[in-house]
């Protein structure tokens, strides 16, 4: 069996693929054969690089070349060049945007180095249910230096100078939190991990706690050091059934090892961690209510102050930081906190998991340093809109937060820009839209989530939703008026400013920013009874064009409520006053001969 | 269940102190440098699957147990280990291979069909095959510089 000695990678994602990149694939094949060197040079399709702006990508292994635009007929070159006489191909590198330097090595290119994993770093390295394969990616390090060396004040200190700030959504400065706690007199003290992750299409804690557990329980040990406090409790939700089962491991684990428990590494210090179990209420990952969850009280929210810090769980002080947040302390001791704070904004330090979803090429998980734009984010890191549509929108905070647009591409990712812009960073999930959603329909899916979620507390967030919904609902039917959008706008502002915790104060962003980006679309919706996307079921009828149907009887047989009526080889016909409206007829036709009109 | 595969099963002896920490950590170290540099003495091939939520809704369980038995059968010296989530969600399961002296190599949407191929091809042959995924991030370790 021949060894090859080099291989070429060709991008066999979407975006490369449209532009013929299977073409490429063949010509290279074939141009290798004709110069005999089958046996040494492998050509593989392979996934999306994620570089679709710059498709179709080779890349050639072992020297890591890294080929941009390739045409099929550059095959020849590329072979009669590269393969054979070992010269790369000079014009068809990858130019830098900055300095106008070619970069030949993909290792070089600022494209990779667009995600760092810090948060991640041990997410598919690590064996998460092995603490040794822990021990051996440098855990457990940090805390055995923050116990044996540093006296809380310092360990606190490099928390504040690292500039870290709380990933769960508000981005309140976690030395900042620490220190507060630390100053509070108590007999007992608690740190508390808050693992309740509710944001839908959000799964970045989960994914830290099922693939590196350890970090968590380490870096809850340091703040318990820092703190004073010497029992942690971990909250998550019962719906997580993985990530609990490789928590309870891990915790097993590092009792066994003497990493919990009394006297920690020979230090006198004593902690250990409880894991509570929460019912999945978007309200408990608020701190207050979270904290009465776990005292077997209702699920609300108090209000501040009394800050946790000061009275928090059974009363005592309590620090309560979320599972990104903690998955970033054992770097920064680790590392040094200039090293953290030499990574992002001015303000927003390190960097940010997101969760991308909707209508993208790679969904996935990404982590990526504050300060990055939208565009790298979406277009480089993503691989851009599905199928090749428009990009629209993306959501970002999940119900808390808003919509960006195009003109909101460029800006840098950080905590407070994305306020600025009427969304905040929320926990991490990005929900990328494009052409075919309607943006009544994306405010509406928010509202009636958080209309389930409101824990009925005051009446601004109980209530006031409840008639958000109503009033969207209107819109969709093509049922409301102009003075209903101007009363929407009116009840949004309302309860933002009244209700009692951060999920009613934010809960009318969703519907805020898609007024203040896509007024178009509501005014379609209001004046024209029209909804431009083609999603509002009430606004569209799905219809048959003559000229295209072949009467092939595909879209009669799915119909599930047998509405389309005509014969084998005849013009089909679709009985209105029957049509549900499912859109099954429109996915099976092979003749674009239905419509949405 | 989950299936876990060379668990170690000895008694543990407590760490006492950072020495104590240190020293462990040295001890383990091969371990994981072997994944990190893949210059593993034995030339033992390394096998990860991504058993997160993602990929196990996806079937990695059965891709894994599958790759372990099959590797066990064809005689070939591996270590297959369960890791978490790599990020490429859209491709799950996703499966990291390590060829002894070898950079990691990345595939994506792998069923039984395709652990099979990538069992034959490039574990024995060291022949890539089709739907390679192609990192895209830096870890912490390579971002030494900045």
């Amino acid at each position: 069996m021949a060894t090859f000695m080099m291989h070429m990678l060709v991008c066999g994602g979407t975006g490369c693929r449209a532009s013929a990149s299977d073409v490429l694939y063949e010509n290279l094949k074939k141009e290798i054969k004709e110069q005999g060197l089958q046996d040494d040079v492998q050509v593989v399709t392979t996934g999306c690089f994620g570089f679709c702006e710059k498709g179709p990508i080779v890349k050639v292994i072992p020297d890591n070349t890294f080929y941009v635009s390739v045409e099929p007929a550059d095959a020849k070159e590329i072979v009669a060049e590269h393969a054979v006489k070992g010269r790369r191909v000079k014009r068809l590198l990858y130019v830098d945007p900055v300095n106008k330097e070619q970069i030949a090595d993909s290792k070089g290119m600022g494209f990779y180095k667009k995600q760092i994993r810090i948060a991640l770093r041990n997410c598919g390295l690590i064996d998460p249910e092995n603490i040794e394969e822990y021990l051996a990616a440098d855990g457990y390090e940090a805390m055995g230096k923050v116990l044996a060396e540093m006296t809380p004040e310092e360990a606190i200190q490099e928390m504040v100078d690292s500039g870290l700030r709380g990933r769960g959504g508000g981005g309140f400065p976690t030395g900042i939190k620490w220190q507060i706690a630390s100053k509070v007199a108590g007999d007992q003290k608690y740190v508390v991990c808050n693992a309740d992750e509710g944001d839908p299409g959000a799964f970045m804690d989960r994914s830290i706690l099922e693939g590196d557990p350890h970090s968590v329980l380490e870096a809850m040990v340091i703040n318990g050091y820092c703190i004073g406090a010497t029992k942690g409790l971990i909250y998550i939700r019962a719906e997580y059934p993985l990530a609990i089962k490789r928590l309870k491991i891990a915790i097993d684990q590092a009792r066994e090892y003497g990493l919990l428990g009394t006297d920690i590494l020979g230090s006198g210090f004593d902690f250990d961690i409880e894991i509570r179990y929460g019912a999945g209420a978007f309200v408990c990952g608020e701190e207050t209510a979270l904290i009465h969850s776990m005292e077997g009280e209702r699920g609300e929210p108090t209000f501040k102050p009394p800050f946790p810090a000061q009275s928090g769980y059974l009363g005592k002080p309590t620090n309560v930081n979320n599972v990104e947040t903690f998955a970033n302390v054992p770097v920064i001791y680790n590392k040094g906190a200039k090293w953290f704070a030499s990574i992002g904004t001015e303000k927003s330090k390190g960097t940010k998991v997101f969760a991308l979803a909707g209508k993208i090429n790679n969904v996935g998980l990404i982590e990526v340093p504050m300060g990055i734009t939208l565009r790298e984010v979406i277009f480089e890191i993503g691989g851009g809109i599905k199928d090749g549509k428009n990009f629209k929108a993306v959501q970002t905070g999940g119900p808390s937060g808003g919509c960006l647009t195009e003109k909101h591409l460029d800006t840098p990712i950080d905590f407070d820009n994305l306020i600025d812009a009427g969304s905040m960073m929320g926990s991490g999930g990005m929900i990328v839209m494009d052409e075919d959603d309607c943006m009544v329909a994306v405010a509406k899916f928010y509202l009636d989530f958080t209309v389930e979620e409101s824990c009925g507390k005051c009446s601004p967030c109980r209530i006031g939703n409840k008639r958000l919904y109503e009033l969207l609902e209107k819109i969709a039917q093509g049922k409301a008026d102009k003075e209903d959008l101007d009363n929407l706008r009116n009840l949004s502002m309302v309860i933002r400013d009244t209700s009692l915790c951060g999920l009613g104060q934010t809960s009318p962003n969703p519907v805020l920013s898609t007024m203040d980006n896509f007024m178009d679309e509501y005014i379609a919706h209001v004046e024209k009874d029209n909804c431009p996307a083609g999603v509002c079921k009430d606004l569209i009828r799905y219809e048959i064009i003559p000229e295209n149907c072949v009467g092939c009887t595909a879209c009669a047989r799915n119909c599930p409520v047998n509405c389309i009526a005509g014969e084998r080889k005849q013009l089909h016909t679709i009985d209105q006053s029957l049509c549900i409206k499912c859109g099954a007829c429109l996915e099976k036709c092979k003749f674009n001969a239905v419509a949405i009109i | 269940m989950l299936i876990t595969i060379q668990r170690k099963n000895q008694l543990m002896t407590k760490i006492k102190s950072l020495a104590d920490l240190r020293k462990k950590k040295e001890d383990l170290q091969a371990k994981i440098a072997l994944r990190e540099k893949s210059d593993s003495p034995e030339g033992r091939v390394l096998v990860k699957v991504a058993m997160a939520t993602c990929g196990i809704a996806s079937g990695s369980k059965d891709v894994m147990e599958y790759i372990a038995d099959e590797l066990n059968k064809r005689n070939i010296d591996a270590i297959v280990s369960q890791t978490g989530c790599m990020g490429y969600c859209y491709a799950e399961p996703t499966i990291e291979v390590t060829l002894p002296g070898k950079e990691p190599v990345v595939y994506g949407d792998v069923d039984v069909k395709k652990a099979d191929e990538i069992i034959e091809k490039y574990i024995r042959n060291q022949e890539l095959v089709d739907g390679i995924i192609p990192v895209n991030y830096q870890t912490i370790e390579n971002n030494k510089e900045e």
